[in-house]
């Protein structure tokens, strides 16, 4: 922050937060990658190490927790303190919550990796994940420079996650249809896109806190849209 | 464009009934000690049963801003006040004024509990009875009970009224000051750093006693607390350098300041 503080180690305190959640960020971002390269190559071995690493986020948002309580109970915060402090709680619970849906996608590929998987929608998945990864990196960018204008951006470039991933919902409603042995993997698939998805929505609401953080005000304007898979329905017609 | 400012017409006749009322108003108040200007050009509204706390680092002028607001700034010799200072309209520097009946309206709480070498009932009485307020026994009874239980402080000393009011603790005397002040039935109450020589927990109580009074009363607080500026007001101005540098919403202010300097002093960044 701009000038520092009478008490300097406010200051370290107030730091540490901000580094240990950039770690958290780290870690989450190297989850959500290495899971979808398990996918790609049915890479067990990778699978298992994103699901032990799932740890170190449980324990960062304890830690995170546990700290923020204590500066809040030690130096009374106020202003842009006290909403930087409320938004490492949050953002530290939504990083968690990445990391979940990291190691989700992971124990799908150990349920699924013998199986035959179309690669076009693999693919699909993989481009997906990259645009989820990207917003994530550019949120916690935003998040360490306090900078509402990218954290608005990021928002805004969410509907583009929606769009894809519905119209992967339904290629794989498609290959169902074509072929019933295809279900077991294709529903697995369908979860991972889900949960690439979902990592999307937690960045967008990153960005939400970033926002407040930098500025004192909630973004205002409504929300892009969730996914709209939601009333995309099968039609064995067409 | 028709539309639109009758639209307007419409607001400004609704609006009053949300508009707070306006109990003092300083305009462009500037308050020199001697040749040292103290308080440059101040705008600041007080309203009607509100607490408004002032802040600001050590020798910005919030007492003295303080204390232009019951002419307390009289008894210093060296102290003038320019610009203009209305209680309900009026002008409170008008010579007409009497400043004795004005301090009545006004009251003050000061920062170290300062009760008379004299018993609880006597402190308590002894504001009315100068201003011709109680006629026999039972209208003192009458105050002093009102009063007392008004400051909270009634049940912890209706079996020793006749006793020295200097006998209390620190914050029952604080209270008791408080009930001073409010046995003349003022409309403003002004508190300088009234809890700043108090414990957490009589803090409280006088906290919680500021909550209640601000019902009937309009108070204004100096407070070096920021905490206590938060947790007691719904107005809060901040000063810097003997100028009003921001006021606002209380919730506004601490949560998202406009003004870099309230935002530095609040968070602690003050060097
Ligand atoms: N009686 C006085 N005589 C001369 N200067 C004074 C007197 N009271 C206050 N001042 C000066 O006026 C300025 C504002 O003081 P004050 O209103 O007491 O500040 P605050 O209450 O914010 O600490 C300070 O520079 C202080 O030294
Ligand atoms: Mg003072």
């Amino acid at each position: 922050m701009s000038e520092p503080h009478t008490v300097t180690a406010y200051d370290d305190e107030l730091r540490w937060l901000s580094r240990r959640l950039s770690e958290m960020g780290g870690i989450a971002e190297g989850m959500v990658a290495d899971a979808l390269t398990a996918l790609i190559n049915a890479d067990t071995a990778l699978a298992q190490r994103v699901i032990s690493e799932d740890l170190l986020l449980d324990q960062g948002e304890r830690e995170i927790y546990e700290k923020a309580v204590l500066v809040i109970a030690k130096r009374q915060p106020m202003a842009s303190d006290l909403r930087e402090i409320i938004g490492s709680i949050r953002i530290a619970s939504d990083l968690e919550r990445v990391g979940d849906l990291g190691k989700n996608i992971a124990k799908r590929v150990i349920s699924i990796h013998t199986m035959a998987q179309p690669k076009k929608l693999v693919r699909g998945l993989e481009h997906l994940s990259e645009l989820a990864l990207t917003q994530l990196k550019e949120v916690l960018d935003a998040f360490s420079s306090h900078s509402a204008e990218q954290a608005n951006s990021i928002r805004e470039r969410d509907e583009e996650i929606d769009a894809i991933y519905t119209s992967l919902f339904r290629e794989l409603l498609t290959y169902m249809m074509e072929d019933p042995r295809n279900i077991s993997a294709c529903t697995h698939l369908l979860f991972c896109a889900k949960n690439i998805e979902r990592i999307g929505d937690h960045a967008t609401n990153i960005a939400e806190t970033v926002f407040y953080v930098a500025t004192g005000q909630q973004m205002t304007v409504e929300r892009p849209k969730d996914d709209e898979s939601a009333s995309v329905v099968a039609d064995p017609a067409e | 464009m028709n539309m639109m400012s009758d639209a307007a017409t419409e607001k400004a006749v609704n609006a009053p009934a949300d508009e707070p009322v306006i109990k003092m108003r300083g305009k462009d108040v500037c308050v020199f000690y001697g040749p040292k200007q103290a308080l440059f050009d101040v705008n600041l509204n007080i309203r009607e049963n509100a607490v408004t706390a002032l802040i600001g680092p050590s020798g910005c002028g919030k007492s003295t801003f303080l204390r232009s607001l019951n002419r307390m700034n009289d008894t210093i010799d060296t102290c003038r006040v320019t610009g203009d200072i209305t209680l309900d309209g009026e002008d409170i520097y008008d010579p007409a004024i009497d400043v004795v009946e004005l301090r009545a309206r006004v009251g003050m709480v000061f920062q170290k509990p300062n009760p008379f070498p004299k018993s609880i009932y006597e402190n308590v009485v002894y504001g009315p009875r100068i201003h011709g307020l109680v006629r026999n026994k039972a209208d003192m009874d009458e105050v002093v009970e009102k009063s007392l239980v008004r400051a909270g402080l009634f049940n912890e000393v209706k079996d020793r009224l006749h006793e020295p009011g200097t006998g209390l603790s620190g914050g029952q005397q604080q209270r008791l000051c408080i009930a001073r002040a409010i046995a003349v039935s003022p409309e403003v109450i002004l508190m300088d750093e009234p809890c700043s020589a108090l414990d957490p927990i009589a803090t409280a109580t006088v906290e919680e006693l500021i909550h209640e009074l601000r019902e009937n009363y309009t108070i204004v607080i100096v407070t070096h607390s920021m905490q206590q500026a938060a947790r007691v007001s719904q107005r809060t101005a901040m000063f810097h350098l003997g100028v009003l540098v921001e006021e606002g919403d209380t919730d506004k202010i601490f949560t998202n300041p406009d003004d870099p300097r309230t935002q530095d002093y609040i968070t602690g960044r003050f060097g």
